[in-house]
């Protein structure tokens, strides 16, 4: 720990205000969610009651599963777009291998619960590859290779539900997106615990750190001898499948799946990530930040239900709620250039 | 020099400093129309400045500036553009993705009277200026799917017939095949005729004395010699810009020295017929056991293309490598690695992570030796508090972040990454680079140290005192090809500049 007090000395050295400006990028958004907060807990009665705290965790929960994959993408100073199409294809795979009722309309083949979550899983698993193949081998920037991948994806749910909506989905995935547990929803708990396994991989393995070197200066990670392209494909791979089971949980709480039932969540898992602070340029960041991010988010989302407002400008609200984060993450970054010079 | 006649440009007790550092020191400078008048100098002698003041990129000095007998001061490169300056600066600046056409006529493409722009003109044009200077391309080429020489002939075809009268070309034939200078010269010696003067740097001494009327020699920002290129020779011009005792610094290495016997110990490193599209020619050498191996060379002359082979950074066109006698074809850098070579690239920003503290970039290379999945933060710090001490880095805090320390003490980051776990082969470029003398000793010393250790080491740099100081086998690249071995032999900074 020595060197931890060391380390406080030189910043203290420099000085309380440049420490603060190298921090901007995890404290403003955490005054932004405490402002939110105080706001709406202000604005309405109903806003800061106990059951509304679960209500926001259960509508989070799903944009939380999906956004630990995209920390890790994002933390490489890459994108993955094509995660709502993904966690979408990834339903309705696990709903088609399932029997369905006799009135819905889909030529599905039904299997035993634990393969089809594992067939679909794969199946994810699967596009993430190609996503990564493309990225690392062929060199696609990320943006397009996974804009492509956007539309495979959803090209592949359309030809397995062909306009219809199936409804089953195997028990262990009903109970997991839809059940609870002394009264705390399972998706809150799968998301809780998912988000942590993504904060430990970050932090405590050698893996983690690989992510953030590469994403601090990839040249660098090159000339350190590190398999840049092996890591920048794991990552495709680990925010495929986070969305796949964002998705298949997400269908089980939704009740059905179906065609474009996820596109939301592509911005808002987005949204999450960079509200929260992980920077665009990758390397700083993380998922503490991305919980923070949830909740600003969730809190908007949220909030804007209890006050009275036209549901109309709650999007144009929260396009600029979005607007103002980036602007802070692109100035954090600046802040912290130039406390580090 | 034609007696009598005005100067086309005169300058007169040129002064000029950067941040209290003199580069140039009262300069006196004088071209003639129908000149061709060549520039020689060490890196830093002055030379670049000199012309960028000449090109108005640098605006503040002092001293007099005539050109036609008339004093005048540029603001800006604009300024001596509408002069009739124009330079041709050592770094490629062309536009790739526009066409061959499209580049000459830069900024100034011919329009109709509606404000388009005429293509079909401006390609007959092009295309006729191009074959003046005996280059057959199509204008209508894009410019970035032409050879790198090609492209360098085209920049400065444009700028020779943009129709200035003052041409200033900074190390032009760097990237040049044999025949692609034959060509430039002949042209140039053309443009002489038309009357234009033109100035030429270049590190290439026989270039300068076969293409040139006047050779001017600097060092240390002052202008030491002015004679006919007639007049003079190689020898004489070395020995001008290097210059003997007198001046010298601590150590010059203008005097022989004495490099050791061959070492026969085993062979680490075994290149074999090595080539690169126009940057490396069918180069083979060997690197052994407790030897540094020094490769000098001009900038521009492959070394960098060849440290990135080594390192599995770049993949060779053609030839073979062998690491302890077992052929290796790189897929990654990390397939480098894992078979025992290391390489610190010259530029400090391409190796080290700023916003990182020192210790997460003295583990970053060896976190697979001393963690499985893991990390051991504890181990990384203990393992980069070593090093900081080993290597004297200051300020000795390894949770410092990078980007705070000073320039000298993350060169020795760079290099301390590599030590835990030392390499079979070190390939260093450029250790020394910008560092004041006593970080400059400490790295010779480490460097000594893993030699002794059994570490085999190249060091490839563009500075003559840098091999020097440091090899003891010197090979010398030249445009791409091993040019001389120079081995248990006295060896000197002028012997290594005759051979480049």
């Amino acid at each position: 720990m020595s060197s931890e007090t060391a380390l406080a000395t030189g910043r203290r050295a420099r000085g309380f205000a440049p420490f603060l400006r190298s921090q901007m990028r995890n404290i403003a958004p955490f005054l932004t969610l405490i402002f939110l907060t105080a706001f709406f807990a202000f604005a309405s009665p109903s806003f800061a009651t106990l059951d509304n705290l679960g209500n926001i965790l259960t509508q989070v929960s799903v944009t939380g599963i999906i956004a630990v994959g995209l920390t890790f993408v994002i933390l490489c100073a890459e994108i993955d777009l094509s995660i709502a199409s993904i966690a979408n294809v990834t339903g309705i795979a696990v709903a088609y291998f399932t029997l369905q009722e006799s009135y819905v309309n889909i030529a599905n083949v039904p299997l035993p619960g634990v393969v089809a979550i594992i067939l679909s899983i794969l199946l994810c698993a699967l596009l993430g590859l190609v996503n990564a193949l493309g990225l690392t081998v062929i060199g696609i920037p990320s943006f397009i290779m996974t804009l492509a991948m956007m539309q495979i994806a959803a090209g592949i749910s359309a030809l397995l539900v062909r306009g219809q909506i199936a409804y089953k989905v195997p028990s262990l995935i009903t109970t997991l997106g839809s059940g609870s547990i002394g009264g705390i929803p399972w998706i809150v708990i799968v998301a809780a615990l998912m988000l942590l396994g993504g904060h430990l991989v970050l932090t405590y393995t050698r893996f983690g750190r690989y992510v953030y070197m590469v994403g601090g200066n990839r040249e660098a990670a090159e000339y350190s001898g590190l398999n840049v392209k092996l890591i920048l494909g794991a990552v495709m791979v680990i925010s495929a499948v986070c969305s796949g089971i964002g998705g298949m949980l997400g269908v089980a709480h939704f009740g059905s799946a179906q065609q474009n039932e996820f596109d939301t969540y592509l911005l808002d898992s987005i949204a999450a990530v960079v509200v929260g602070g992980t920077s665009l340029f990758g390397g700083r960041g993380g998922i503490g930040n991305t919980i923070v991010g949830l909740f600003v988010l969730g809190v908007l989302n949220n909030g804007l239900d209890h006050v009275n407002i036209d549901s109309f400008l709650k999007i144009l609200i929260r396009g600029l709620i979005l607007l103002a984060a980036l602007v802070i993450n692109v100035y954090a970054q600046r802040l912290r250039e130039k406390a580090a010079e | 020099m034609p007696e009598g006649q005005q100067p086309i440009l005169e300058l007169q007790g040129i002064t000029k400093s950067f941040g209290g550092v003199e580069a140039l020191r009262g300069v006196d400078f004088a071209l003639y129309s129908g000149e061709i008048h060549g520039l020689v100098g060490e890196n830093g002698a002055g030379k670049s400045t000199l012309m960028k003041i000449i090109a108005g990129v640098h605006t503040e000095f002092s001293g007099h500036f005539l050109v036609d007998g008339q004093e005048r001061h540029f603001h800006s490169a604009r300024d001596a553009h509408a002069a009739g300056i124009a330079m041709v600066h050592q770094e490629l600046s062309v536009a790739p993705d526009l066409t061959v056409a499209e580049n000459v006529f830069l900024g100034n493409q011919p329009i109709n009277r509606f404000g388009l722009v005429q293509w079909r003109r401006m390609a007959r044009e092009a295309g006729e200026q191009l074959a003046r200077f005996g280059i057959d391309v199509d204008p209508m080429a894009r410019l970035g799917d032409l050879p790198i020489g090609l492209q360098q002939l085209i920049e400065i075809a444009r700028v020779l017939f943009s129709g200035a009268r003052i041409v200033i070309l900074d190390e032009p034939t760097s990237a040049l095949s044999p025949p692609e200078v034959e060509r430039l010269f002949a042209t140039l010696k053309r443009l002489r005729q038309g009357g234009a003067a033109i100035v030429f740097i270049s590190h290439f001494i026989e270039d300068i004395l076969r293409v040139s009327d006047t050779v001017t020699v600097f060092r240390n920002g002052r202008k030491v010699a002015e004679t006919a290129s007639a007049a003079t020779s190689k020898g004489a011009l070395i020995e001008a810009m290097i210059g003997r005792g007198g001046e010298a610094l601590e150590h010059s290495y203008t005097d022989d020295l004495m490099l050791p016997r061959p070492s026969d110990s085993s062979v680490i490193l075994k290149v074999d017929q090595l080539s690169l599209a126009r940057s490396l020619r069918e180069v083979s050498f060997e690197a052994r056991a407790g030897e540094v191996l020094g490769i000098y060379g001009f900038m521009g002359c492959g070394q960098q293309e060849l440290s990135r082979i080594l390192f599995g950074k770049l993949k060779p066109d053609g030839g073979t490598l062998a690491v302890e006698g077992t052929p290796k074809s790189f897929a990654s850098t990390a397939a480098a690695r894992r078979a025992g070579v290391a390489l610190v690239p010259e530029s400090r920003r391409d190796m080290l992570f700023h916003q990182e503290p020192v210790y997460k970039n003295i583990s970053i290379s060896i976190l697979d030796r001393i963690s499985s999945l893991l990390l051991k933060p504890a181990r990384e710090r203990d393992i980069a508090k070593r090093q900081v001490e080993q290597l004297q880095i200051r300020p000795p805090v390894v949770g410092l972040d990078l980007g705070m320390l000073s320039g000298g003490n993350q060169q020795k980051v760079a290099l301390a990454k590599w030590l835990t776990y030392p390499p079979k082969l070190l390939v260093l470029c450029e250790p020394t680079r910008g560092m004041d003398v006593g970080a400059k000793n400490d790295v010779i010393n480490i460097v000594r140290n893993l030699r002794a250790r059994g570490l085999a080491i190249i060091v490839l740099s563009t500075e003559p005192e840098t091999v020097l100081s440091l090899a003891d086998r010197i090979l010398v690249l030249k445009r791409g090809a091993l040019v001389r071995e120079f081995k248990n032999e006295p060896v000197s900074k002028d012997r290594l500049l005759e051979a480049a």
